[in-house]
């Protein structure tokens, strides 16, 4: 009976063989750890250490690593500039993730509908998503957020409505890809209906690049929710490295860490972001696997 | 189907396109929060009762909302964007008197990165490990995850203090004196950083597309059949696998001609270029909505030139699009 045991073959699932992959880059890992570290440093932080960024505490334009209370300086008004890191970066990665997550769900929706339907639907859905790929995406907006209110949600659901046209595109081309392979004719002549093969036959095969293109619109919603902060058109009451930087933007010939450092902390984000995009990528093309 | 069908279809479907920007804009105004003739008149709760009452009656505001829509279109269609109190001009005026500042900088960038993206890609693709190679994937790297205003905000900081070559501010300098000649250099003198800055990005993506074509490119049959006849390895790039190469790059240049004047958007207030984006950020802070929509009505507009300009240049180039079969 032993014997049996050892020689039966361990499935591996499609996820674990990806991730055997992705750990297998050294680039892809280290933007990993680093996303986590600034998801960690932004989620605990306000809890270690407790400045409000708002608040006055030490002299303006005070240099990093003069005093040991604003170890990396203040801002134009005295405020602390690490408190400003830590906790902006909660209002960042959170528009971030869920201005993405809104881009794909509107973008998996349309494109699935086009791609699988067909014929009309195709035609008007693609007329649609090609009217919205006319409106340049920051203007459109900073007009949605300036005509209704600058609160972070509003401003998550602007960057979504303005930046899904390129995951429906995507999705599209691969719903179109799958859809008359023969798993999905077995399934249609068993008799599932429409929204099963939609969602349970063909969107589990068309995952993988959808899901290297969503890690991609995390780092994309990101510089939106940065640039849109950056001209002022964020909830003024959150503090986010987008408006650190806008509102340093006038000193930064006497003091060039206020907008530097929040900057760097974008760069750094949208970097790792991409760096782990670029390793699923590279994991779920089975293409590069063979290698 | 022929070229002249071709233009005479997606110039049809360029006007529905339009039309359909300026429902969106008349929805926009009427499905923000407040009334609509403060929408319009710009001055959220600032407007004098007279000053609502006409704009009231001048968009048949008390009429149904289909009305509404058609005398917006109408007032639209004669050039009537309506009036900036802001500015206290005409939007029409108003964006007219910008546009040109910003397109000088839009295609003064595109251009830069397509050429300047594209050598770079080439010479990467020659050697696919070597430092130019890792030089590419670098720089886009950084053009990919940098914010634009912020690498446009370190360049301020750079050439105003430590290398003071470029003007970091403005398109030109008052007290240049001169004829034509000295006027226009002062503005390419200007142009240089928001210029770089804006193509950064674009530099960054052409360059990593062109050295992928290239290199799939560089492996195909005809390039080996080239080599075989004892074509001169500048030929073989320059003529055989460039021109091939090119192609989808202009294309997504073309069609990222949006994304392009977003960026500009920023470029421009960082550093005060007097274009249609720092026209839009100040309208922002003005609260001035009639300039903000016409704004974005105007550069869709300019995006769908783009379009069609991209999807003409590609079939005059490319002999297999719309060939008949």
């Amino acid at each position: 009976m032993s014997d049996i045991t050892t020689t039966e073959l361990v499935a591996e699932s499609p996820l674990s063989e990806a991730w055997a992959v992705f750990r297998r880059s050294g680039l892809a890992l280290f933007g990993l750890g680093l996303l986590l570290l600034i998801i960690i440093v932004s989620v605990v932080g306000p809890f270690i250490y407790v400045v409000d960024p708002f608040d006055i505490i030490w002299a303006p334009f005070t240099e990093p690593g003069v005093e040991a209370i604003v170890p990396l300086g203040t801002d134009q008004l005295g405020r602390d500039i690490l408190a400003g890191l830590i906790y902006g970066g909660n209002a960042t990665l959170l528009v971030g993730v869920s201005a993405a997550l809104i881009t794909v769900i509107i973008g998996i929706s349309i494109g699935a509908m086009a791609g699988f339907y067909g014929g009309l639907a195709d035609n008007i859905l693609m007329r649609v998503t090609e009217f919205f790929q006319v409106l340049p995406p920051l203007l459109f907006a900073m007009v949605l957020v300036t005509l209704f209110s600058p609160s972070l949600p509003i401003v998550a659901i602007a960057i979504g409505v303005v930046s899904w046209p390129a995951t429906a595109r995507l999705a599209r081309a691969e719903f179109i890809r799958i859809r008359n392979l023969e798993y999905v004719n077995a399934a249609r002549s068993i008799g599932s209906k429409n929204s099963r093969i939609i969602w349970r036959v063909i969107l589990p095969n068309a995952l993988p690049p959808l899901i290297v293109s969503s890690t991609l619109s995390v780092g994309i919603a990101i510089l939106f929710e940065a640039g849109l902060s950056f001209l002022g058109l964020s909830d003024p009451n959150v503090m986010s490295w987008g408006l650190m930087i806008g509102s340093g933007r006038e000193y930064i010939l006497d003091a060039w860490w206020v907008v530097t450092l929040p900057g760097a902390m974008i760069f750094l984000t949208v970097l790792s972001v991409s760096l782990v995009g670029d390793g699923l990528n590279d994991a779920f093309n089975p293409k590069l696997r063979e290698r | 189907m022929t070229f002249l069908s071709a233009l005479i279809r997606r110039l049809a479907w360029s006007i529905l396109l339009i039309f359909a920007v300026l429902v969106l804009n008349f929805l926009l105004i009427h499905m923000a929060p407040g009334d609509p003739a403060d929408v319009i008149a710009g001055e959220m709760g600032g407007a004098t009762q007279e000053m609502l009452d006409d704009i009231r009656k001048s968009y048949g505001l008390d009429k149904p909302l289909h009305v509404q829509l058609w005398v917006y279109l109408s007032r639209a269609v004669q050039g009537d964007l309506g009036n900036s109190f802001f500015y206290n001009s005409s939007v029409l005026d108003l964006i007219l008197s910008r546009i040109g500042p910003t397109l000088l900088l839009v295609i003064t960038s595109l251009l830069f990165a397509l050429v300047i993206g594209t050598a770079l890609g080439v010479i990467a693709a020659r050697k696919p490990n070597g430092y130019l190679s890792y030089f590419v994937t670098i720089v886009s790297i950084v053009g990919y995850a940098a914010p634009i205003f912020w690498t446009g905000l370190m360049l301020v900081i750079l050439f105003a203090s430590v290398i003071p070559l470029f003007p970091i501010s403005g398109m030109y300098d008052i007290r240049t004196e001169g004829g034509m000649f000295v006027r226009g250099m002062d503005v390419a003198h200007h142009l240089v950083l928001p210029a770089f800055t804006l193509a950064i990005v674009y530099l960054a993506q052409y360059s990593r597309l062109t050295r992928a074509s290239m290199l799939e490119i560089l492996g195909s049959d005809y390039i080996r059949t080239a080599r075989a006849k004892g074509v001169s390895e500048f030929k073989i790039y320059s003529k055989h696998a460039l021109r091939n190469a090119i192609l989808p790059i202009v294309t997504i240049a073309g069609l990222q001609f949006g994304s392009v004047i977003s960026g500009a958007v920023l470029v421009e207030t960082v550093f005060s270029w007097p274009g249609l984006g720092t026209l839009a950020f100040e309208s922002i802070l003005a609260r001035d909505y009639p300039t903000i929509l016409g704004i974005l009505f105007f550069s869709a507009v300019l995006v769908i030139i783009a379009n069609i300009i991209t999807d003409m240049t590609y079939r005059l180039v490319d002999p297999r699009v719309g060939a008949p079969k």
